[in-house]
């Protein structure tokens, strides 16, 4: 799997988005996942405590958000949450189904600490 | 203090970047890029030979070949009439728009109308890659085994076409033909589909057409 690169990039957008805010420090890092994206959660927090060390996200905790994939069928064109590797219709049956939305993988927010005053420039 | 900042950002959201300015650079040179996945030993190499053979008389091709390690397919396209490029990746599992980036950088693409880009063989981690190409091929292999659309949903739902290749030893191996089309029609109604035998030559006429068809698209 990829999760090396992908907890870069992740590293990455953190870093970016804390230094635009001034920030000293990363606690938190709030990522949303699609039930149907092939990412490893475990995976990621283990590449994370090696890559994040000398950063000043180094130790943020990260929190896994996983969201529903979304289906519709094209039988009945009904749209429905499909569940686990079971992704026919629910209501008729169904196999002419396509996969609305699931393949998410977005950061979402961070949280930050900075020192005082930092902040209050504005 | 303590401060919550919004990001909303995609993680790979770097890799769309750049698979959006080697589009653009394909688009500028009216290249058509085609991103050839399977898994290994499916015949992606051996599908390049066969569409360089019957098209290398009309069009200009240039072949980009991922591999974790050695040139062995770079060479073969080479021998077969391509202008090829080799990326190795060093053990990374797919390629990303980056590295291609960097393969176009030694292309003459005004000099060019088809790109063949042969993905690592994977069948998972290519599917999460864009790489700025046209269209996303997935070549199947009857040897495989008629479940992989079932077992590797992710990669089956995201390509344009599928080529399933080795249909000379359908004879010979339990391969439901008719089990393996019901998965892929599941997670990707519609999709344009390519039986051939890449050993035999049979069924390459509707693949090569469908190939300048794309060019001819671009082109217009």
């Amino acid at each position: 799997m990829h999760e090396l690169p992908v907890t870069e990039s992740i590293l990455e957008i953190a870093l970016r988005h804390a230094e635009a805010a001034s920030a000293t420090r990363v606690t938190d890092i709030y990522l949303v996942i699609g039930q149907l994206a092939s990412i490893v959660d475990d995976s990621i927090q283990f590449y994370w405590d090696m890559i994040s060390e000398d950063t000043i996200a180094a130790g943020a905790r990260l929190h896994f958000k996983r969201i529903p994939a979304e289906m519709l069928c094209f039988d009945c064109q009904v749209t429905y949450q499909p569940g686990e590797g079971e992704l026919a219709c629910p209501q008729c049956g169904g196999r002419h189904v396509k996969v609305v939305s699931g393949e998410q993988f977005r950061m979402e927010a961070i949280e930050v600490e900075s020192a005082e005053g930092a902040l209050s420039r504005e | 203090m303590k401060e919550r900042v919004q990001v909303v950002e995609n993680i790979l959201s770097a890799n769309d970047r750049l698979a959006g300015e080697n589009r653009a650079r394909l688009n500028q040179n009216r290249v058509l890029g085609l991103n050839l996945m399977a898994s290994p030993g499916a015949g992606k190499t051996s599908l390049i030979e066969r569409t360089l053979a019957g098209l290398v008389d009309e069009l200009r091709v240039a072949v980009v070949d991922g591999d974790v390690a050695t040139s062995i397919d770079a060479d073969r396209a080479a021998a077969a009439g391509a202008t090829a490029v080799q990326i190795n990746t060093g053990g990374e599992c797919h390629l990303d728009a980056v590295m291609l980036h960097g393969a176009l950088e030694g292309l003459a693409l005004d000099e060019l109308e088809l790109l063949i880009v042969e993905n690592v063989g994977n069948l998972i981690c290519p599917a999460s890659f864009a790489l700025g190409t046209h269209v996303s091929v997935l070549i199947a292999s009857v040897p495989e085994g008629d479940d992989k659309p079932y077992k590797y949903p992710a990669m089956y739902r995201g390509v344009d076409a599928l080529v399933i290749n080795k249909i000379d030893l359908l004879p010979y191996v339990e391969f439901n033909l008719d089990y393996f089309k019901a998965g892929v029609e599941m997670l990707n109604p519609g999709i344009v589909t390519f039986p051939l035998s890449c050993r035999t030559g049979v069924g390459l006429g509707p693949w090569l057409d469908w190939v300048r068809a794309g060019l001819k698209d671009l082109r217009r």
